[in-house]
Order: C-alpha cells, then structure tokens, then sequence
C-alpha cells in the first residue's frame, strides 16, 4: 500500500504568545509535529504494519521542518518529503499549500493519504479535503477509526460528539481527531535508524510550478492578541450565600441567564 | 460595493441551526446593501424556506433529493454547485460547523477560490470586508480579506448576533433539480453520543468537568446543573484521559473550541491546554477546592469549594430563579 502523511510543523500552542512588531514572536519557541498530524502518522505507520507498503511523510515549509520529519521517520515512517517554500514564497495560504502538495501527488498513486484534521496554529482545517478535491479522490474528515479490508474502508467520524460508521473505498484521505490512536514515542533504535531513511527536498522548481500558480487567495493584515481580562471576583462566605451571590450576578451583573 | 452571497441553511433534526441565521446576518454585512440568497438542501426541506427568508435571506434555493438525506461530501457538493452556478454569487457563508468544515474547502478547491475558516467578526474597512479569526488556538487573531475571487468564508457558531426574525418578510422560493449520484461514501450508521441534545460548540451554556469530578458519576450533578440551564455538559482533558466520560466532550487545544455565553468550570485546574478550547467564554465561572488553581486567573467570578457541595446548590438556586422569572 501507497500510504502518505501530510504533516506540519506548529508552534507548540501550550507556549505563551507574545507579539514583536507584526507577528507572532518565535524565538525560544518550542517546535513540533501539530498534534493531529502526529495521530496521521501513527495511523499511517499502523495500516503499514498490517497491509505492507511504505509511508512517506511530506512537509511544506522550511528547512526547519527537516527536525519534524526526522521525528516522523523514527517514530517508522520510510521516507520523508521536504517541499522547501522559504524562498519562493513570502505569503501562502491554504490554497497555497494544498496547490502545491496535489502537485507533488498527482503523479504518485496513493492509495491512502492521512493528515490531521486541523492544524494547533492556524486552525483553517483546510488543506485535506482541499487536496483530496484537487486529485480527485473522496476524503473522510475527523476520523476517529480507520479499517481497511483489501479496497474497502470502514471509517468512524466524529460529528461534534456523535459518531458515523462510513463506507468507501479505497483510494482515499483521510483526516485525524483525537481517540484515533495513541501516537508512539520514538524508540532509540529508531532514531539511529531515522537518520539513515531517505529525506528528499524539493522546491517550487522541481514540481513545475510558478510562484504565480500558487499565489494565495487570502491576505494577512494584521495579528493581535485578545485583550487582557481583569481579574475575576472570588466569592467569600457560607457556600449557600456564595451560591446565591453568584446567581445574582449572572443574572443581574453579567445578564447571562 | 454590493455583492450577492449564498448562505447554505444547515439542517439538524428537522430544524435549521442557529448558526445558519448567525451565517445570514454575516451574509448581510457581506453583501453591504446585496442580495443574501439561501440554499436549502436535503430530502425534503421545502418547509424551511420562508425561516431563511424571515431570518435575513431575500429569496431561496432549494435542492431536494432521497441523496441528500444524509450529509455526504459529494452530494452536498453536487446540489451545491449546481446552485453557485444558477445563482453566481460573489461570496459564500457557512458555518464552521462539522459539515462546513468538510464542504468548504473541497467546494473552495473546485472553485478555484480562497477561503477564510472559523471567523469570529466581520467589519468593512475602505470598502474592504475584513475577516477576524482566531490562531493559535485563540490566544492570538488575525484580521484576513480575500485578494482575489469568491468571498468564501466559514463562521464560528455564538460570535456574530442574528438578525431580528421578521415574519412579514416574503421573498421567492424556487427549486432546483439536480441529479445527485455517485457517491464514494455511504454512512451505515449515526451512533448519538451527544448526551443533552444540546451541541457544545453552539451551546449557550456549558457546565465542564475535570479531574475534580472523580469518576463518572461524578458528572450527574453537573448534568443537573446544564439541564436546569438548557446548557451542554463539557470535560477537561484530565477528565476524557481519567475515562469519566467520553472523549467526544473534551474542550481544549485538541478537543472542541467554545465561545458560550457562560461556561461553569467545575474541579477543573485550568491547564494551558484546556484555556486553549474555552478561554474565549463571555463569562467565565470557576469552581475549584484549591483557591491557587489557574483556572481563576481566566475566571469572572471564582468560589473556592467543594463542586459536589457548590454545584447542587447553584441548581437550586437557578430553579428558584426561573420559577421567580
């Protein structure tokens, strides 16, 4: 089987945001494999072990994303995917990407394609289906079970809480929620072997496009924090009083209920 | 400069979703003075028409097909495509909702078009529509517009106010027909977890719990607690992991991102995880033995207690409320 991970490198969100001029500041940040995606390549790596084949893991971004992919190929994926955009383009979006990922897939055969359902940074959740519809292959959102049986795939969704039992085929996309599975931890035989498996790394050039192809839809034009909440109030007194005291706020302060 | 935008009326149990009226008072601004045409697909939901027309839309368009009894990419696609063709509009209104989230970017991908998810507000600015949506699961914005093509965005449930329901408001109906056919998927099954009926992300209230809740009976008194006040119960991460309840309520960075009007934390310590999915709550209720615990710094109003002593004493008080009122 033909298996590929769409996955991103994210700012570790539990980081604390701050701002310096435009954008987000992030020096000293910590950097990892977006949480989702990490459920994408366990995934991926568990259908291997099952049905054969070979996983490769794909990353659009920069040089940087060398560390997420390596994470990946010790985790026991075979081969890693570097699309290097650093230089070629200065503002993508979700367009962007999923433009230049179908490229890279359109000649490759998948059989199956996993990604994450939402990325912690940007939070678009777009870029799966986006390539699913560009190569032409049907696709299941927020999947929190994956069964293949030959061609067949047996897929549980989740739908804000509820669950739908799908039926397709083969070949398809897919994207990770949480309850999928429990991503592994590298092992250390696997990072020593990590680092002798094939990272490629490509840019814009070698998959024939143009800058002007993939030129983004949507424009940035300006980041700001949320302002700052003063402190709350801490109710004192008999637990009864405090209970009547906080209804009556809700009610008459805050005009919630 | 006016534009005209297709709003998609969502349909749960028979019923169009508040966010779909939230959808065609953003369709409104939007359009600045243009046409808001909705569209209605399903089995049979013709019925539904006129609520789109008195909730902000001028006219309707309708897709009905026994194909369309169940979302599925590819027939949503379909009816939905054959609609953007009969109507051309220049912008597009989903919720950012389960079936936004899958339709729009396969939709936006066929159209060639960009898309602006889980937007929060809209504004004109220099005949500008500007888009706010959070990042960094909230704990940062960013203002976005699109440079060029459809106007396409998906809009997060309980951020932008419907428009007044105007039921003297009339406007056309028309149906279209569209073959809907070849689909990749067939749903065997719905398995209902969601336990109140009411959905966390478009809840109005919320009653969350943590590892202070104990075990799964531990929630009973905060589902007492939501009941009384038509509210959806909620959990932390700590919770999901401790097997009190299921993963499907967990609230956080991974998990569900809510924006109800009040949100009752309940033995919930407040990690930088579970901020993440709440913290952008109108007003926040914290409930917690230890008066040191995070979730305070975020919190409106605070008591430090007991949840299993505090929680049945706030039903109490609510039902007294009501019955008051």
């Amino acid at each position: 089987m033909n298996i590929y991970v769409l996955m991103k490198r994210t700012f570790d969100t539990e980081e604390k945001i701050t701002l310096s001029a435009c954008c987000i500041n992030e020096d000293g940040a910590e950097f990892i494999i977006n949480p989702y995606d990490e459920y994408a390549v366990e995934e991926a790596i568990q259908v291997r072990e099952a049905q054969g084949g070979e996983v490769t893991v794909i990353s659009i971004g920069s040089q940087e994303a060398v560390t997420q992919l390596r994470t990946a190929l010790a985790m026991g994926a075979d081969k890693a995917v570097l699309i290097n955009i650093e230089d070629a383009i200065e503002n993508g979006d979700q367009y962007t990407t999923a433009k230049i990922i179908a490229e890279y897939l359109k000649d490759k055969s998948p059989d199956l394609i996993l990604g994450g359902n939402v990325a912690i940074d940007g939070g678009s959740g777009q870029v799966g289906p986006r390539v699913a519809e560009l190569l032409g292959m049907n696709y299941v959102t927020t999947i929190t079970k994956l069964d293949i049986d030959g061609t067949r795939a047996t897929v549980v969704r989740d739908v804000e809480g509820d669950s739908e039992v799908i039926e397709t085929n083969l070949p398809l996309l897919v994207t990770a929620q949480q309850g999928l599975n429990e991503p592994r931890y590298p092992s250390l035989p696997g990072i020593m072997k990590a680092k002798k498996k094939p990272l490629a790394e490509l840019e814009l050039d070698d998959l024939n496009l143009e800058e002007d192809d993939v030129e983004a839809k949507t424009k940035t034009i300006e980041i700001f924090l949320p302002p700052k909440k003063e402190a709350g109030r801490i109710l004192e007194g008999e637990l009864e009083q405090q209970a009547k005291e906080l209804v009556q706020l809700l009610h008459n302060e805050a005009k919630v209920i | 400069m006016s534009k005209k935008v297709l709003v998609l009326g969502e349909i749960r149990e028979g019923s169009l979703r508040n966010v779909s009226f939230e959808a065609l008072a953003a369709a409104k601004r939007v359009a600045q003075g243009g046409e808001v045409v909705g569209a209605l697909v399903g089995q049979s939901v013709h019925a539904l028409g006129n609520e789109l027309i008195h909730c902000g839309a001028d006219r309707a368009v309708i897709v009905e097909h026994t194909n369309l009894a169940q979302y599925t990419s590819d027939g949503y696609a379909q009816a939905l495509l054959a609609v953007i063709q009969a109507v051309n509009p220049d912008g597009i209104i989903f919720g950012h909702t389960a079936l936004g989230k899958d339709l729009a970017p396969k939709l936006a991908a066929r159209l060639d078009s960009g898309l602006i998810s889980d937007v929060t507000a809209i504004e004109e600015a220099g005949g500008n529509i500007i888009f706010t949506r959070p990042i960094y699961s909230g704990k940062a914005f960013e203002r976005k517009l699109i440079t060029e093509g459809l106007t396409f965005a998906t809009i997060r449930p309980n951020n932008i106010a419907p428009l007044e329901k105007d039921e003297s408001k009339s406007g056309n109906i028309s149906s279209l027909q569209v073959d809907i056919k070849d689909l990749r998927s067939i749903i065997k099954e719905v398995v209902k977890k969601a336990s109140t009926g009411v959905d966390l992300s478009e809840a109005k209230v919320i009653v969350a719990g943590g590892r202070g809740v104990k075990s799964k009976e531990g929630f009973e008194p905060l589902q007492e607690l939501a009941a009384v006040l038509g509210g959806a119960v909620g959990a932390s991460r700590g919770a999901c992991d401790a097997n009190y309840c299921d993963y499907s309520l967990q609230i956080g960075q991974t998990g569900k991102v809510v924006t109800p009007d009040l949100y009752i934390a309940c033995g919930i310590s407040g990690a930088i995880q579970h901020l993440a999915g709440m913290s952008n709550s109108k007003v926040i209720v914290a409930i917690n033995k230890d008066p040191d615990a995070n979730i305070f710094n975020v919190a409106d109003y605070g008591i430090v207690g007991d949840l299993f002593e505090v929680v049945p004493l706030l039903t109490e008080e609510f039902r007294k409320l009501q019955i008051n009122a």
